[in-house]
């Protein structure tokens, strides 16, 4: 077992964050020495914090460096139960009590037009993502952490998800390709998780163990609670069993395509057009109608380029997908701003549904305006469009 | 002793008596101005010629010595080379105990820390920005610092509460006769105005330019009939650092919400409407909420009587599109703001005297119906803090902050924390404006509006806008970042805070590091 270990980030650029350099000793007590930016501000609730870890782990002796920027409580403690773990055989977790307003309760139904991508081992990008109003925070274990980083990362998102308000924001996590992504599960699932994206996802029986993992994990902790799934279609195997993966569980509430990991399997490149996916986003598209579930589409990756995303969002909306992956806030505005129905579009839709009302009362089950015929799924797209209207208070 | 907001502040600073704040509008010195000495035409080259070989020379022969008040200005920003000069000349001279009263203080005057030390400055009256800051905050000055506003300093020297020996004017263009002017030249910064009351009251006045021309300089924005000496330099400063080439707008999402929301308030309270006029600096948050008004009067096709500056590339297209009548200039900067203020007659250059002056016959600041600030730190009664951090140091300067205040409503984006530190608490460490002054703060966790302001609280309802008390926001902050301790301050004051009417408003200890 190491005596020492190194946990967090430190440097010039980082901000609420912190780094820890923990050295586990015979005796001499506890020498804990605080480097902050806000000590004279913060330093007696650092350390007792740190103290208070420190005994929850039974440790009393060590030295402990802090080089901080700024971490909030539970970016801090992520980092010390971590370094804490690295010297230790420990699996206990340090949990802080939850100080944070009942959360929304979990519905399949919401809408899920935009999902903010935040990197999972980056405590300063997750504080203020709430504020931009996405419709989902991902706290991303994959790709965003260095490997060498995923066990801190898994533990600083689960603090986050206990400490941070992300106000009415669903609270997703993307976990790690199977089976790393199972022990990322069975940690985060506990603690306020609404749904899990899996990436890379090919086959139904992947969805199927991350379901078992919830479903025990939340039996474990005597909690009720649902967690949804998000499988990721990210190469020419998923999109062949597409439909498959979308029906393997009532949890898969939506399905999102990823589009770079996908144009590398196929082995060209993504264009600004897609007309290389083309076939690879209606395929899932097309799954997910039939299955019942919302079809999600790809990031756009080019966070300067607004009309370039512009673009992306119509193209995407006119094939069928019913949200779209953020990698910058800035892109959450341009991403609601296409998505939402027009004012032509609300007008007509709600012709729709007020002949389809009238008809409904007078009992002839004919619904017409004027000399057109409306039939059932238009009308049930017209009430989605009313719906949606609602969603961005028009 | 206590002032009016019951701050303790010093009887004396410098030995010289001071009168504790009273009030917004209490104090009414009475008396009469302050003249500088009659000056006799005899005394000066009947050619209009009054070029002297070299800085030093002008400042010998203007009577450099010790315990003298030498000005400069802060027209080149961090790009500064003179102040640093007249200081070398004064230090090689063995000259000591000199007041020096910048019109501001950049991190380019770190260089004057050893004359601090070595006593050749006995102590800085003006803004104690970066370095300087942090060495007067840390005990480093002989002396006590004093800290005005913009408004402030030309009070102060109209009233004779600071005597100037020597006004060290830099002027990217000027003639030998001593007119001068900040348009054009490898040094243009666009307009002199924070010398102008240097000028007019000063002993002697010494005009230091990188592009003398022949007479007449036109136009003459400093006017040469108040000039003893002018002298030729080969640079005042770095362009690069004088005047940005390109201001930009923030592209932090953070920011972007915050200008939007002040944006959007302003609209919702009805302050958007024909004719209007606004101010907002040039800081990323500032530049974007002009952005927005942009936007928004292009919406309701409505322009703007004025906007005041600083001014930069953004306010100037406002202005050549029609968006804007008039831009009244503080200070321009970018190269757009001085190209601007060079060929368009809308586009006027201002002084502290006629925008910010407390005892004068009126100023602009109060005609303005809107100005966008930042702040430190504000207390839950509005109290608002803009020179020192939380932590105690002294990092910044008041500028026109105390003097925007006047404007008809007066509204502070900020961060509800910054790095955990939270910016709306109970206490501020030093109050640099009064609350009763100050009308909005917008986070991005909700607006607060001070109740005194029941008018703009009726008009914003209805309108969408997360509306919370100032108590509300701080219970926020605290339950995210923790209840921070009270950070250990000497009972040493190292700077005092004056308010626009030359009373003091709050006093700034000595930090331990």
């Amino acid at each position: 077992m190491k005596k020492r270990a190194t946990t967090g980030n430190h440097g010039e650029k980082i901000r609420s964050d912190c780094r820890i350099s923990l050295e586990l000793k015979d005796s001499g007590g506890l020498n804990i020495t605080i480097e902050s930016k806000v000590r004279s501000l913060y330093e007696h609730s650092i350390r007792s914090l740190m103290e208070e870890i420190l005994q929850f782990y039974k440790i009393g002796n060590a030295n402990v460096l802090l080089e901080d920027s700024g971490a909030l409580p539970f970016a801090l403690a992520a980092r010390m139960e971590t370094a804490i773990r690295k010297v230790s055989n420990t699996k206990r977790e340090f949990l802080l009590s939850m100080d944070k307003d009942e959360p929304h309760l979990p519905d399949p139904d919401r809408f899920r037009i935009s999902r903010l991508y935040l990197p999972g081992n980056n405590p300063s990008m997750m504080i203020n993502a709430g504020i931009h109003q996405p419709d989902g925070v991902i706290l991303d274990l994959e790709d965003s952490v260095l490997p060498e980083k995923k066990d801190e990362a898994r533990i600083l998102v689960r603090n986050a998800l206990r400490a941070l308000d992300f106000y009415g924001a669903e609270q997703m996590v993307r976990i790690n390709q199977l089976p790393l992504g199972l022990e990322d599960a069975s940690v985060v699932v506990p603690h306020q998780v609404d749904l899990l994206l899996i990436p890379k996802c090919e086959h139904d029986w992947q969805v199927k163990q991350v379901n078992e993992v919830v479903d025990s994990t939340l039996k474990g902790h005597g909690l009720e609670r649902k967690v949804f799934l998000m499988p990721i279609i990210e190469s020419a195997l998923g999109v062949e069993n597409a439909y498959k993966i979308a029906t393997v569980s009532g949890n898969v509430v939506a399905m999102a395509i990823g589009l770079e990991d996908f144009s590398a399997d196929i082995g060209v490149s993504r264009t600004e057009e897609g007309n290389e996916s083309l076939y690879a986003r209606m395929r899932v598209v097309n799954a997910c109608k039939a299955a019942g579930i919302q079809p999600i589409d790809s990031v756009y990756s080019d966070v300067s380029n607004d009309e370039g995303l512009r673009k992306n969002v119509c193209q995407s909306k006119s094939l069928g997908f019913e949200g779209m992956g953020c990698i910058h806030p800035s892109q959450i505005r341009i991403i609601h701003e296409e998505f939402q129905p027009g004012e032509k579009e609300i007008g007509r839709a709600r012709k729709i549904v007020e002949a389809f009302e009238a008809a409904k009362k007078e009992g002839t089950g004919v619904v017409s305006i004027g000399s057109k015929m409306i039939d059932a799924p238009v009308v049930k797209r017209a009430e989605q469009t009313l719906l949606l209207a609602k969603r961005f208070g028009k | 002793m206590k002032n009016a907001l019951n701050r303790v502040i010093p009887g004396k600073v410098n030995g010289e008596p001071v009168v504790p704040y009273k009030g917004v509008g209490k104090y009414r010195p009475e008396g009469q101005k302050h003249a500088p000495k009659i000056s006799t035409v005899t005394d000066y080259p009947a050619d209009g010629d009054k070029r002297v070989p070299t800085l030093r020379e002008a400042l010998m022969r203007s009577g450099l010595r010790d315990g003298m008040t030498i000005s400069t200005h802060h027209h080149f920003r961090n790009g500064d080379y003179l102040a640093n000069m007249v200081f070398d000349i004064a230090g090689e001279l063995g000259i000591k105990g000199l007041r020096w009263f910048p019109s501001a203080s950049f991190p380019c005057h770190e260089h004057l820390i050893k004359y601090l030390r070595d006593g050749t400055i006995h102590h800085i009256e003006g803004s104690m920005n970066g370095p300087l800051g942090k060495f007067v905050s840390e005990g480093g000055m002989k002396g006590t610092g004093v800290l005005r506003s913009h408004g402030g300093r030309y009070q102060a020297i109209q009233d004779g509460e600071v005597k100037i020996d020597i006004a060290v004017i830099g002027a990217p263009t000027a003639d030998p006769f001593g007119n001068a002017n900040g348009l054009y030249g490898n040094s243009a910064c666009g307009l002199l105005g924070f010398a102008l009351a240097d000028s007019q009251y000063a002993d002697k006045v010494i005009v230091v330019t990188d592009n003398m021309v022949d007479f007449p300089c036109i136009p003459w924005q400093i006017q040469g009939n108040y000039v003893d000496y002018t002298v030729e330099i080969e640079k005042l400063g770095d362009p690069e650092k004088i005047i940005s080439g390109t201001t930009r707008i923030t592209r932090s999402p953070d920011r972007l919400l915050l200008a939007e929301r002040t944006a959007r308030f302003c609209d919702a309270a009805g302050i958007l409407r024909d004719g209007f006029s606004f101010q907002s600096g040039a800081g990323g948050t500032s530049l974007a909420v002009g952005e927005y008004f942009r936007k928004f009067m292009k919406e309701k096709g409505i322009k703007a009587r004025f906007a005041r500056g600083g001014s930069n590339k953004y306010l100037v297209s406002m202005l050549e599109e029609g968006l804007v009548d008039y831009i009244l200039d503080g200070q321009t900067f970018d190269l757009e703001g001085v190209r601007s203020m060079a060929e368009n007659q809308n586009h006027v250059w201002t002084s502290p005297f006629t925008s910010y002056n407390h005892h004068g016959k009126g100023n602009f600041a109060g005609m303005v119906d809107v100005v966008v600030l930042g702040a430190t730190e504000i207390d839950i009664n509005f109290n608002a803090n803009v020179v020192t951090h939380s932590d105690g140091y002294l990092l910044h300067g008041l500028g026109g902050w105390q003097n925007c205040l006047f404007s008809k409503t007066v509204i502070l984006p900020v961060p509800l924390f910054r790095d955990r530190i939270p910016v709306i608490k109970d206490a501020v460490t030093t109050i640099c404006g009064p609350g009763e002054l100050i009308d909005v703060v917008v986070t991005e966790r909700g607006i607060a509006v001070n109740p005194a302001r029941q008018d703009l609280i009726d008009a914003v309802k209805g309108a969408g806008l997360p509306l919370k008390t100032i108590e509300e926001l701080k219970a926020e902050a605290e339950k995210i970042c923790g209840i921070p301790q009270k950070p250990q301050l000497d009972v040493d004051v190292v700077a005092v805070i004056k308010w626009v009417d030359g009373t003091v408003m709050d006093a700034v200890h000595r930090v331990r590091p």
